[in-house]
């Protein structure tokens, strides 16, 4: 069915709008975050907490393959790990707006619908870039840091948030396929996919197929990519997958990107089914 | 003027069919409510008239604009305040309105006049700046309800405004959606209580989903004359002793002229009573005279079950009935 409007406003008015009520709408976003820093922090607890007990207490057991100091290791795992877990919230936020008559309310006004979307990316993507602030913070205290300059630190920080950006897109689908309690319990399924990368061993470490599985992780190619751009230790030359870590880890997310977005688009224009 | 016009509207989920021919007309100004048993297709005829969901049949012209080719044109005339509030609870009560009305593309000097003006007339003034999250389910109703209305509607949609709600909270809605209408605005409110539609109503739609159909509308009409249709009133009696029962339904039937509705284990007695007062005196004072001695007695309307059985011949099945 084509929907027909007598007003037909230009392209350019769709866009100017689409900013505006996204900007609102990440106001929104952002006002939640400093409100409710426990939300916030819960989400960086989970890093620090693992920083704190493989960095500090198991570090000097944990052997880095090809050698080098495991904080050092294991930052670039716990940023990107981060970012990945970032879907969550993305997710609960868009299944809760769903279920409460938000996201009903957004649809019987005259406002941008493009701009719900855009919004929720603006403020996610703000929220993700202060997260990796402190989590950097965090790192530094431990002993972790940098060693490529700053051009190398903000390449690594784009790619971080290059994989937020795209778990945004898998977090609105998800948000809007499963109920908030079913949202909840997704962090079952999607812990272990984030388990299985090289964030705390490197693959070579494990068992053949899993080691396997994990150095094509999405996951993987970013922390390995990181950890190239940062100069931290883990990186071994050897296969495709390692030595093609910093395309990978741009590729993977541009692919998610260009399949969410999409099915993002289908799924709320379903909404009306 | 029609502000409202829905042509046998239909849709299906699935293998239930929600809607089977949807037929409603409500004249500009005044207050049309949609009465109905839950699961009768109520949200689903508002969801379609609002824009939110496609109808698979049938058409629904919206402030003058069909709300399947025209729903920006639609969108810009509603407000609906939906089944589940749309509230931010980490927001204060100001800037939920102010951040709708940004949204409503009034700009940011209006939305604060507007949001102002609202938190007024709906007597949140004094909690504006609190945290919506701390606000009683009626002050939540009520800044949704505020929020609907920040442009103006010519038409409001309410799903079940007072669902769940207590009495206290019931009134503080009550009387917000009265002083509205007194503005000329055009409502369309669903519920599942008789006495919220009386309250509030012009005209009553009665909703009903038959066994192995969708829902249509089975009766249209003021609330009196819906109440004639359905029998006004009830008496409702309960006397001591059992062994009475007989002689208070023949008394009973002699005074409304009308069949006795019995239930022996609480020996209750039901009729329809028309002249209420008159009624209730001469039963109480023929009883008195034949030493029946009466446990409670009340003057009710009637539930919603007992229209839905007059108007449908059909009890409402029991997990469809109200949730109060
Ligand atoms: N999205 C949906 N998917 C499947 N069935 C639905 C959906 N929405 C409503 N229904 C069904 O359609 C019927 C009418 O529902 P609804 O319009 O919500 O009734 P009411 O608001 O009067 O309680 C019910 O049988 C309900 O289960
Ligand atoms: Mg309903």
């Amino acid at each position: 069915m084509t929907v027909i409007d007598d007003t037909r406003p230009t392209l350019g008015y769709h866009l100017v709008w689409a900013f505006k009520d996204g900007w609102t709408i990440t106001t929104r976003g952002l006002v939640h975050w400093i409100r409710n820093p426990a939300v916030a922090i819960g989400g960086l607890l989970y890093p620090i907490v693992m920083v704190a007990l493989f960095g500090l207490v198991l570090g000097s057991a944990m052997t880095v393959e090809g050698g080098g100091d495991y904080a050092e290791f294991l930052m670039p795992g716990m940023f990107a790990q981060a970012m990945a877990n970032g879907v969550m919230g993305t997710m609960a936020v868009t299944s809760s707006d769903a279920s409460e008559g938000v996201t009903d309310r957004f649809r019987t006004m005259p406002m941008s619908q493009a701009g719900v979307v855009l919004g929720r990316s603006f403020s996610d993507i703000i929220n993700a870039a202060l997260e990796l602030i402190i989590l950097l913070g965090c790192g530094m205290a431990i002993g972790w840091s940098w060693h490529n300059g700053l051009d190398g630190a903000l390449a690594a920080a784009g790619l971080l948030l290059l994989l937020r950006f795209a778990m945004i897109w898998v977090g609105i689908y998800l948000g809007l396929l499963l109920k908030p309690e079913a949202a909840g319990a997704a962090w079952m399924v999607l812990f272990p996919l984030t388990m299985v990368a090289n964030t705390f061993v490197s693959p070579a470490q494990m068992p053949t197929w899993l080691g396997y599985v994990a150095e094509w992780n999405p996951l993987s190619a970013t922390v390995t990519a990181c950890r190239e751009l940062f100069g931290n230790p883990g990186v071994v030359d050897g296969s495709w997958a390692t030595d093609n870590a910093i395309v990978l880890a741009i590729a993977w997310p541009l692919v998610a990107f260009v399949v969410f977005l999409p099915l993002c688009m289908r799924k709320y224009r379903r909404l009306s089914r | 003027m029609h502000a409202l016009v829905a042509d046998g509207l239909r849709k299906t989920f699935g293998k239930t069919e929600a809607l089977a021919g949807f037929d409603l007309r409500v004249k500009e100004g005044t207050v049309c409510g949609l009465l109905g048993p839950n699961g009768s297709g109520k949200t689903t005829a508002i969801r379609i008239m609002a824009t939110l969901l496609r109808a698979d049949g049938g058409s629904a012209r919206v402030a003058g604009f069909d709300v399947a080719r025209r729903p920006g044109e639609v969108r810009r005339r509603i407000g609906l305040t939906g089944q589940s509030t749309a509230v931010d609870e980490i927001l204060t009560g100001r800037e939920n309105l102010e951040m709708w009305g940004l949204l409503y593309h009034i700009g940011k000097k209006r939305a604060r006049r507007r949001a102002g003006e609202l938190l007024d007339q709906f007597g949140l003034t004094d909690a504006a700046d609190r945290r919506a999250k701390h606000y009683s389910g009626g002050m939540r109703r009520r800044l949704d309800l505020a929020t609907s209305l920040i442009l103006a509607p010519r038409v409001l949609f309410l799903d079940e405004p007072t669902t769940g709600m207590d009495p206290r909270n019931r009134n503080e809605v009550w009387s917000a959606v009265r002083s509205l209408v007194d503005e000329g605005t055009t409502v369309l409110l669903t519920t599942q209580y008789l006495d919220e539609a009386d309250q509030l109503a012009d005209r009553i739609a009665v909703l009903a989903a038959l066994p192995g159909a969708g829902g249509r509308i089975v009766a249209e009409d003021t609330p009196d004359g819906l109440k004639a249709m359905i029998g006004g009133d009830q008496i409702d009696l309960v006397v001591r002793d059992a062994g009475a029962i007989d002689a208070a339904a023949k008394t009973l039937a002699r005074v409304t002229g009308s069949e006795v509705d019995i239930e022996p284990d609480e020996r209750r007695l039901r009729a329809p009573a028309r002249d209420r007062i008159g009624v209730l005196t001469t039963v109480l004072r023929d009883l008195e005279e034949q030493n029946v001695e009466v446990e409670d007695v009340a003057l009710r309307r009637p539930t919603l079950d007992e229209a839905f059985l007059r108007l449908t011949g059909q009890h409402i099945p029991d997990d469809a009935k109200e949730t109060r």
